[in-house]
């Protein structure tokens, strides 16, 4: 165990857990931040995704001990109210169907648009690739982070 | 319907398909007094916020926001001053609480409508009463009573809380089709804000106090059990509270379909935290042992059965072998027309061609989870499930506790494709609470989730069909296999539009077991067998539309037998709208289509997919849909939906495989299970839906099968290949294209 300080969504938080704890697990279940999702745990699905100094970034496999004091933000961070473009895009688009990788997708779609607000539709089908959805909402998923990248 | 006293005063009304249930009692006093209860589905406060229940459990196809749609145009009020709730598992107030076989919308229809048509009614009577006026004379809109000549107006609000006393009128009208006023119409997700800021809306994100998470080691490989466990690493580890095995159901219990046969017997590690839990498992040892034959009753649809479980460590080399040997043999008869024997001697050209497809995992987004809390007299369950009925008679029994004891909440799920109507999850997350006396959350990793079993099974299907010398098509015949089940559809298209025809289906038994997994059945057979008309419309030099509308006509002018079960001009109708909306006629340089028609879940789907072969690899330019599905209740909602089934069929198409090595199923996670991703997605979909005025039926699944013919016919243009086995990347040099 190991005490570890953490710079989240602009708060400071003090975790004393395994230093190996990935970051996905240290927001779930240290820090009840739970919109970061589980689903695969070796960095193939996307579902974690976190920005890390404004990079979107795998939780599920980045140990705790990596992060301390780097700026991390989370989909509970990206707005106060739900209403970041990206978000408001989500909602115009009705993009979700079960709505459980989107939170990783949308981190995705932030990081994306912070470094290339003006993406073609082939620079988002790169960046969005790592981003699983067993649903199918893909088409939406584009349609959405263009919209957000003309916002 | 019925009616029972209210302990505040009001009257309930319940909605049930079941005979002679019992009605709830004393469970309304939990209503917050502001609210009047109108029914089990509508509660209206004071100020005019109604609130309205989705009883069914939420999976992606919207229905928590569709279902409400049908009560609140019924009971006539705004869309936007309402809230919706998801109803807990609470089979006396609610019909119905399933989801699955794209049954949602079709069998809420009538029922949702009546609920809110009745509080309605109620609420005028209320008004009749209050202001001494004809209650025929009273109308509504939007929330608001009026009576005309008097100038009498009043909110719902207002009157609510004397409609909860008025007596349920019988026989309320509905509306018409034309009233409609928010049926038919796009309404957003719900719960749409909730997912786009991270809320807890998951089990998996489920926490209470006190709460441990635990785990499970399942045997690795179907056809071994538990031997022996050595825990003593695993215990002592940071945060793990206790290591033990549990038998989630007895070898003699009387199953439904529904309670898995997969692994009863399972290692149990329970902690503090999901971290500390997953590496005390690594650092359990457990000894396997290979399990000897036994037989199970399951009571099924047809009524009950013994089911053999056979000892044996399977691999998917010995199944494809076995399964081709089947293939050749005559087996069940499941229909038969005319005289398919002399039909094919005196054939001037005969198609024969045999079609397989491999077990899938479902691989829902969310892992299997589940949370429980049971105690000496209650349970309380909180997971993922598509089904509660179907586990509830199990919980019962297993826990020893009373039905009503149980109380199962509905979270909402990351995915079910069909895997979530089996709820073992909640027979282990309970047992193990009980065991525990504690309330855990049970937490499966991806590997646990995929190697779990409950697959989509490993089907083949031999086709051949006879042509005339005028290239009629004058027999058909389908033989279909699989394991532990066939896919054929014996009374589906073509029976009923060829004279001589043969449908035939044969099982073998394994211990692998399977489940519903999206379209069950139709998922393979449909592209089989729109593969194989493709091919056969070929050989008869006939465009493949216009063979598929041949057939069709002779389908409704001169049907062969009487258990067709489709409506052939329906059927016809979908053929002709993506024709039309495709542009079918006009070819594009490089652009590779294939055509795709199926009915299945009530729907009739038809699709037109366009490819080019870049860098060979095929791109999807673009998918055309037409659809008919009655009344379209949310249409946006509806296009969302049918593009989901599309891509997921095409994904499940090119890459969806399971294979099986001495029990051992050979992938576990998304490194080796390919899903379909954003650069493999179509370019772009059409979703067509046919105008018209039937009963709405179901699109979760109907959008799914057919992708899978019209992908493998648009390949074929493509290369000049048939593509007869799934997934059709293997025969394709696919470049990978992860990032």
């Amino acid at each position: 165990m190991a005490k570890i300080s953490l710079n989240i969504n602009g708060k400071k938080h003090e975790v004393d857990v395994d230093p190996k704890t990935p970051v996905l697990w240290v927001l779930r279940d240290h820090l009840d931040l739970v919109g970061t999702k589980y689903g695969c745990g070796m960095a193939q699905c996307g579902a974690c995704t976190i920005i890390l100094e404004g990079s979107a970034v795998r939780s599920c496999v980045m140990p705790v001990s990596a992060v301390a004091n780097k700026k991390i933000t989370t989909i509970e961070g990206i707005s106060e109210n739900g209403d970041h473009p990206v978000q408001k895009a989500w909602l115009e688009h009705d993009v979700p169907q079960c709505g459980y990788c989107q939170a990783g997708q949308i981190m995705t779609a932030v990081a994306l648009l912070e470094k290339n607000p003006k993406p073609s539709d082939e620079e988002i089908e790169t960046a969005m690739n790592g981003n699983i959805c067993r649903c199918g909402t893909y088409l939406r998923i584009k349609a959405a982070v263009k919209t957000a990248s003309n916002a | 319907m019925k009616v029972s006293a209210l302990a505040g005063g009001g009257m309930l009304l319940t909605f049930s398909w079941a005979e002679g249930f019992t009605p709830p009692s004393g469970d309304a006093s939990a209503l917050a007094e502001e609210w009047s209860e109108l029914n089990s589905y509508i509660k209206i406060k004071a100020n005019g916020v109604v609130t309205l229940m989705a009883p069914n459990p939420e999976f992606g196809s919207n229905v928590k926001t569709t279902l409400p749609m049908m009560l609140a145009d019924e009971l006539d009020v705004d869309w936007k001053n309402v809230i919706v709730e998801q109803a807990d598992f609470y089979p006396e107030r609610f019909a119905r609480q399933f989801t699955g076989g794209s049954q949602s919308v079709r069998q809420a229809w009538k029922p949702l409508r009546t609920a809110g048509a009745t509080a309605r009614q109620m609420l005028v009577n209320a008004a009749a009463e209050t202001w001494s006026v004809p209650a025929n004379e009273i109308t509504t809109s939007a929330g608001e009573l009026l009576h005309k000549s008097s100038g009498k107006k009043a909110g719902y609000g207002e009157m609510a809380s004397k409609a909860a006393t008025m007596s349920v009128p019988k026989d309320v009208p509905l509306k018409k089709i034309n009233d409609f006023k928010i049926i038919g119409t796009s309404k957003k997700n719900v719960e749409g804000h909730g997912i786009v800021t991270g809320k807890p809306l998951f089990g998996m994100d489920y926490k209470q106090e006190g709460m441990l998470i635990a785990m499970i080691v399942h045997p690795p490989a179907f056809g071994k059990k538990v031997k022996s466990v050595n825990d003593s690493a695993a215990k002592s580890m940071p945060g793990i509270k206790d290591v033990f095995v549990i038998k989630t159901l007895a070898d003699d219990y009387e199953r439904n379909g529904f309670d898995t046969t997969t692994f009863t017997e399972l290692v149990v590690v329970a902690g503090n935290s999901t971290w500390e839990v997953m590496n005390a498992k690594k650092a359990l040892k457990v000894e396997w042992e290979n399990i000897v034959d036994s037989n199970i009753v399951v009571e099924g649809r047809g009524g009950k059965e013994t089911v053999k479980i056979p000892a044996g460590l399977e691999s998917t080399q010995g199944h494809n072998a076995r399964m081709l040997e089947m293939s050749k043999k005559t087996a069940n008869v499941l229909r038969k027309d005319g005289d398919p024997e002399k039909a094919f001697q005196s054939a001037a050209k005969v198609l024969e061609r045999t079609y397989t497809a491999p077990y899938l995992a479902h691989n829902t987004m969310e892992p299997v989870n589940c949370f429980a809390n049971v105690t000496a007299d209650k349970a309380e369950i909180y997971g993922p499930t598509q089904a509660p009925e179907f586990i509830s008679r199990t919980l019962s029994a297993r826990l020893g506790l009373p039905k009503e004891k149980i109380h199962i909440k509905l979270a909402r799920m990351g995915g079910g494709f069909g895997l979530r109507a089996y709820c073992h999850h909640m027979v282990e997350a309970a047992v193990i609470s009980q065991k525990l006396s504690a309330p855990v959350k049970l937490v499966y990793t991806r590997e646990d989730d995929m190697t779990y079993g409950i697959y989509r099974p490993t089907y083949t299907a031999t086709y051949k069909a006879a042509l005339d010398k005028d290239n009629n098509l004058i027999a058909f015949h389908v033989r279909g296999g699989g394991i532990p089940e066939h896919a054929v559809h014996a009374n589906r298209f073509p029976a009923g539009a060829v004279d001589n025809y043969l449908a035939e289906g044969w099982a073998l038994e394994s211990n692998i077991t399977i489940g519903a997994f999206r379209a069950p059945r139709s998922n393979f057979i449909a592209g089989a067998e729109q593969s194989f008309l493709d091919e056969l419309a070929e050989l008869a030099g006939k465009d493949p539309i216009a063979f598929r509308l041949e057939l069709l006509e002779r389908a409704k002018t001169k049907p062969v037998g009487t258990n067709n079960d489709y409506d052939a001009d329906r059927y016809a109708g979908v053929l002709k709208l993506v024709r039309e909306k495709s542009k079918w006629s006009e070819t594009q340089p490089n652009v590779h289509r294939g055509v795709s028609a199926y009915f299945c879940h009530n729907t009739y789907v038809a699709e037109v997919l366009d490819l080019e072969v870049k860098k060979n690899t095929p791109v999807i330019n673009k998918v055309f849909a037409a659809v008919d599905c009655g009344i379209v209740v949310n249409p946006d909602s509806a296009a969302n939906m049918s593009e989901g089934g599309i891509i997921d069929g095409i994904g499940n198409a090119l890459f969806g495989e399971l294979t099986f090595v001495d029990g051992v199923p050979q992938k576990s996670n998304f490194h080796q299970y390919r899903l379909i991703r954003q650069k493999e997605a179509p370019k772009a979909i059409e979703v067509h839906f046919v105008q018209n005025e039937h009963d709405p039926t179901g699109l979760g699944e109907p959008l799914f099968p057919p992708v899978f013919g019209a992908l493998a016919n648009a390949l074929y243009k493509a290369t000049g290949k048939r593509y007869y086995n799934q997934p059709f990347a293997k025969d394709f040099q696919l470049t990978p294209s992860r990032m």
